[in-house]
C-alpha cells in the first residue's frame, strides 16, 4: 500500500525516494532494473565518447561545419551578423520583456558556456572564445539600451528589418566595396546555410500562408477550392518530392531566359512546403476569433478588408506565434533534406568530409553524432524557450 | 447633420453578388493564366530538348536492376513494373515500421506515465533527444555510422536468436511453410472465430443474467487451445524454422534483411516511436481523473479499470493523431533515397536520371503519395464520425 502524503508537504529526500522510487516491491524492482540499464548505457556511452571514438574529423573541420566553403578571410562577416542578432535580442528583451526574454537568455547562456568550455586553447582559439563571450555581453548591453532608450514597438521592427537587410548585404557582399567583396551563394554552407534556408523559408512562407488560410475560409467557392487543393496536395506528399521537383522541374516551368540560383530553387520549394503548413496554423488562429469580433467590426462600419487587417488578423496571428515557432523548428530540421538535392548544408558537409577523406571512412558515427548534437542544442533550446514564451503568454491555459 | 440615406437599387460596384463574382473571375483568370504559362513553358522546353511528356514509356524495358524486392524483378521488365516494385518496398518498410513503432511507442508512453520517477525520466530523455534531432541525421547515423561499419560476413556479430549482423545484412531465423501449414492455419482461424463468438455470447449472458461468465478468460482459452490442439493433431510440424548457417561465402537459410532496409527501419521506428509515445501519453492523460476515481469507487480492479474505462476513452483521442503519425512514417520512408533503399521515390529518381522522364514520373510518384494520404484521411474521417460523442 502506498503511504499518503499531503499535497503541500515538503518531502525529505528519503521520503521522496520512497514515494517516487520504492513505493511497492514491484516499483523497487523497476527502479533497480532502470538503474542497471542506466549504468550500462552511460558506461558504454562515456567509454565510447572518451576512449573509442576518434573526433578528428570533427575537430579539424569546425569551420566547414559552421560556414561551409565561406572564404576563410571573410568569416568576420557571419560572425558580425550573429553579434548583431544578439544585440537586437537584448534590445527587444529590454524594451518589451516577456516574449523574447527566453530566447535572449538562452542565446546568451549558450554562447557564454561555449566561450568558457574547459578545453585547451588549441580546440577553441582565444579569438573564438572572445567572440563567444561577446554575445552575452551584447545581449546585456542591448537589454540596458532597450530599457532606457527604446519606446514602443516601431524602433524594434525597424531595427530587425535593418538587421535582415544588413545581414543579407554582409553575407552576400557588395560589388565595388573593397572590404566587402561579393561571396557567391555557391560557397555558403554548413550551419550558416541551414539557418539561411530555414529563416528565409519561414519568413517567405508567412504571407503566403496567411493568404492561403484566408482563401481556404473564403466564401468564394472557386478561391476556397483552389486554396484547399494546394494545401492538401502539398501536405500530402513528402518534402523530398517537393524539393526534387523544385530543383529539377522548376527550370522547365519557367521561360528559358530565366535562370535561378540552386539555393533559391530549394528555398522556393521549402517556402511552398512551409506555406501549406503555415496556412493550417493560421487557420487555427482564425477559427479561434469569436463571431462577435466580426459583428462588432461590421457595426462600426469597417469593410471586409479593414475587418481582416485591423481586427481579425492581429488577434489571430498573436495566438499562433507558438505554433509558428514550432514550425520554424520543424523547418530548421527539414533543411537537412537539401542534402538530397545537393546543397552543402550542415548534414551534407558532414557527408562530404567523410567521403572526401578515406582515412575517416570508419569514423562516420562520430560525425553524425556531432551533427545530431549540434541540431539538438539548437532545436531543444528553441523549443525550451518557446515553451517559456507559451507559459508567459498563457496560451493554452485560459 | 442628417444621415444620408440611400434610396433605390445598390450600385453594382457595391453589390455583394457582383463583387464576389468579380473576385472569383479574377482569381480564375489569374490561376488559369499561371497554369497556361507553366504548361506552355514546359511544352516549349520539351520540344526543344526532345523530351517526351507522355506515359507511353511505362511499358518500355527499364534496363536497370533493383537492389531488393519482395517480388522478382529483372532489368528487362518494364518501367511500370519497376515503379510497382518501388511501391511494394515503400509499403513493406512502412507496414513493418508502423507495427514496431506502435509497440515501442506504447511501451515508452507507459514508461513515461510510470509512477516510478526514474523510469519516467528515462523515457522523457529518450523523447526529448529523438524528437529534436532531424530524422535524416538519424538515418545517416544508423546507416553510415552503424550498419555500414559492421564487420565482414566471416566475423559477423551474433546476437541471441541467432541473429547475425554483418556488412551483408541481417540474417535471422524465419519460419517456413510445410505441407502441414494449411490445416494448422485452419485450426488457428477456427480458434479466432470461436473465441469472438464465445466472447460475445458469454458477455451478453453476463449482462442479462448478472452472473459472471468469464467471457475474456474462455475466449482466450479457445484462442490458444484450438491452435495448440491443432499443432499436434495435424501430424508433422506446421512450420520448419529455417536457421541461417554460415557457408563458404555467405549465410544460407533464414531471413535476410539488407543493411539499407535494416537502417531505414531502425531509424523510422526509433524516430516515430518518440512521437507515438507522446500521442499515447496525451491520450491516456486526457481521461479525466474523475473517471478513474469513479471506476475505483464502483469496485473495478486495476485491469478492468484500464480495459473498460481508460482505454476506450483514451483511444478516441489517440487514434486520429496516431494515424497521422503512420502517414508521416510512410512519407518519411521516402528519405530512403539518401541511403539507397529502393523505395518508390528512389526508383522514380532512377528512372528520371536514366531515362529523363521527369514530368510523368513526378506526376506518378506524387500521385501515389497523395493517394496514400487521401486514403488515410478518409479512414480517419470515418473513424472520427463513428467515435464522436453523441451530444444532446
Amino acid at each position: 500500500m502506498t503511504t499518503a502524503y499531503r499535497p503541500d508537504q515538503r518531502l525529505s529526500p528519503v521520503q521522496w525516494a520512497r514515494k517516487n522510487l520504492f513505493s511497492s516491491p514491484g516499483n523497487a524492482l523497476l527502479t533497480v532494473a532502470a538503474l542497471a540499464f542506466l549504468f550500462f548505457v552511460l558506461r558504454g556511452l562515456i567509454h565510447w565518447i572518451f576512449f573509442t571514438a576518434n573526433w578528428e574529423p570533427v575537430s579539424k573541420n569546425f569551420k566547414l561545419f559552421f560556414l561551409g566553403q565561406y572564404p576563410a578571410d571573410q568569416v568576420w562577416r557571419p560572425g558580425l551578423m550573429v553579434l548583431l542578432v544578439a544585440f537586437l535580442f537584448g534590445l527587444s528583451w529590454g524594451a518589451r520583456g516577456g516574449t523574447v526574454r527566453a530566447f535572449a537568455i538562452t542565446l546568451a547562456v549558450g554562447m557564454g558556456v561555449l566561450g568558457l568550455l574547459p578545453v585547451s586553447l588549441e580546440a577553441i582559439s582565444l579569438r573564438l572564445r572572445l567572440w563567444f563571450l561577446a554575445n552575452p555581453l551584447l545581449v546585456g548591453l542591448g537589454y540596458l539600451a532597450g530599457r532606457r532608450l527604446v519606446r514602443g514597438v516601431r524602433p524594434l521592427v525597424i531595427g530587425w528589418l535593418l538587421a535582415v537587410l544588413a545581414s543579407g548585404l554582409l553575407l552576400a557582399g557588395v560589388e565595388g566595396i573593397p572590404w566587402l567583396p561579393p561571396v557567391s551563394t555557391n560557397v555558403w554552407g554548413g550551419l550558416l546555410l541551414t539557418f539561411v534556408l530555414a529563416l528565409v523559408g519561414i519568413v517567405a512562407s508567412f504571407p503566403l500562408g496567411v493568404l492561403l488560410a484566408l482563401g481556404r475560409r473564403s466564401s468564394l467557392p472557386l478561391v476556397k477550392a483552389l486554396c484547399t487543393v494546394f494545401i492538401e496536395v502539398v501536405r500530402g506528399v513528402p518534402l523530398v518530392t517537393i524539393l526534387f521537383m523544385a530543383s529539377i522541374l522548376l527550370p522547365l516551368f519557367l521561360p528559358e531566359n530565366i535562370r535561378i540560383d540552386r539555393i533559391l530553387r530549394v528555398v522556393i520549394g521549402m517556402t511552398l512546403f512551409a506555406s501549406a503548413y503555415m496556412a493550417e496554423n493560421v487557420r487555427g488562429g482564425l477559427a479561434a476569433i469569436p463571431a462577435g469580433q466580426y459583428e462588432a467590426a461590421k457595426a462600426i462600419g469597417l469593410n471586409g478588408f479593414q475587418t481582416m487587417l485591423l481586427i481579425v488578423l492581429p488577434q489571430a496571428l498573436r495566438t499562433v506565434i507558438p505554433a509558428i515557432v514550432g514550425q520554424f523548428i520543424a523547418l530548421f530540421m527539414d533543411t537537412t533534406l537539401a542534402v538530397i538535392v545537393g546543397l552543402l548544408e550542415l548534414l551534407a558537409i558532414g557527408r562530404s568530409i567523410v567521403q572526401g577523406n578515406p582515412q575517416w571512412v570508419t569514423l562516420q558515427a562520430e560525425v553524425y553524432v556531432f551533427i545530431g548534437l549540434l541540431f539538438w542544442v539548437f532545436t531543444f533550446s528553441m523549443s525550451y524557450a518557446s515553451r517559456r514564451v507559451e507559459s508567459a503568454l498563457g496560451v493554452g491555459k485560459r | 447633420m442628417t444621415p444620408s440615406v440611400h434610396h433605390g437599387p445598390v450600385p453594382f460596384w457595391r453589390d455583394d453578388r457582383v463583387l464576389k463574382a468579380a473576385a472569383q473571375a479574377i482569381s480564375a483568370v489569374a490561376v488559369i493564366g499561371l497554369v497556361w504559362l507553366f504548361v506552355s513553358n514546359v511544352l516549349n522546353a520539351a520540344r526543344q530538348r526532345g523530351l517526351d511528356l507522355g506515359f507511353g514509356f511505362i511499358d518500355d524495358a527499364a534496363g536497370f536492376a533493383i537492389g531488393e524486392s519482395p517480388v522478382p524483378f529483372d532489368p528487362s521488365e518494364s518501367f511500370g513494373r519497376a515503379l510497382t516494385v518501388g511501391l511494394l518496398n515503400t509499403l513493406q518498410v512502412a507496414l513493418v515500421g508502423i507495427v514496431l513503432a506502435t509497440i515501442l511507442g506504447t511501451a515508452i508512453a507507459l514508461a513515461r506515465l510510470s509512477s516510478n520517477w526514474l523510469v519516467s525520466r528515462i523515457a522523457g530523455v529518450y523523447i526529448d533527444i529523438i524528437r529534436n534531432v532531424p530524422l535524416l541525421v538519424q538515418l545517416f547515423f544508423w546507416y553510415f555510422g552503424i550498419f555500414q561499419q559492421l564487420p565482414p560476413v566471416r566475423q559477423s556479430l551474433t546476437l541471441p536468436g541467432p541473429v547475425h549482423l554483418s556488412q551483408r545484412g541481417l540474417y535471422m531465423p524465419w519460419p517456413q511453410a510445410t505441407e502441414a501449414t494449411g490445416p494448422w492455419l485452419a485450426t488457428l482461424l477456427a480458434g479466432i472465430a470461436l473465441a469472438i463468438v464465445a466472447y460475445r455470447v458469454l458477455l451478453r449472458q453476463q449482462i442479462v443474467t448478472g452472473r459472471t461468465t468469464h467471457p475474456a478468460l474462455i475466449a482466450l482459452a479457445l484462442l490458444i487451445g484450438l491452435p495448440l490442439i491443432g499443432w499436434f493433431a495435424v501430424g508433422g510440424r506446421p512450420f520448419a524454422v529455417s536457421i541461417p548457417v554460415l557457408q563458404r561465402f555467405n549465410f544460407e537459410g533464414g531471413l535476410r534483411l539488407s543493411t539499407e532496409f535494416a537502417a531505414l527501419l531502425t531509424g523510422l521506428v526509433v524516430y516515430t516511436a518518440a512521437f507515438t509515445a507522446e500521442v499515447v501519453r496525451a491520450g491516456i492523460q486526457s481521461v479525466s481523473r474523475g473517471q478513474v476515481e469513479a471506476a475505483r469507487a464502483v469496485g473495478l480492479t486495476q485491469a478492468q479499470l484500464l480495459r473498460l474505462v481508460v482505454f476506450p476513452q483514451a483511444l478516441r483521442v489517440i487514434i486520429p493523431p496516431l494515424i497521422s503519425q503512420y502517414l508521416n512514417l510512410t512519407k518519411n520512408s521516402s528519405l530512403a533515397v539518401a541511403i539507397g533503399y529502393p523505395d518508390l521515390f528512389f526508383v522514380g529518381r532512377t528512372i528520371i536520371n536514366q531515362a529523363g522522364r521527369a514530368v510523368p514520373v513526378f506526376a506518378l510518384v506524387m500521385g501515389v503519395y497523395l493517394a496514400l494520404s487521401l486514403i488515410t484521411s478518409a479512414i480517419m474521417n470515418i473513424y472520427n464520425r463513428r467515435v464522436r460523442f453523441v451530444e444532446r
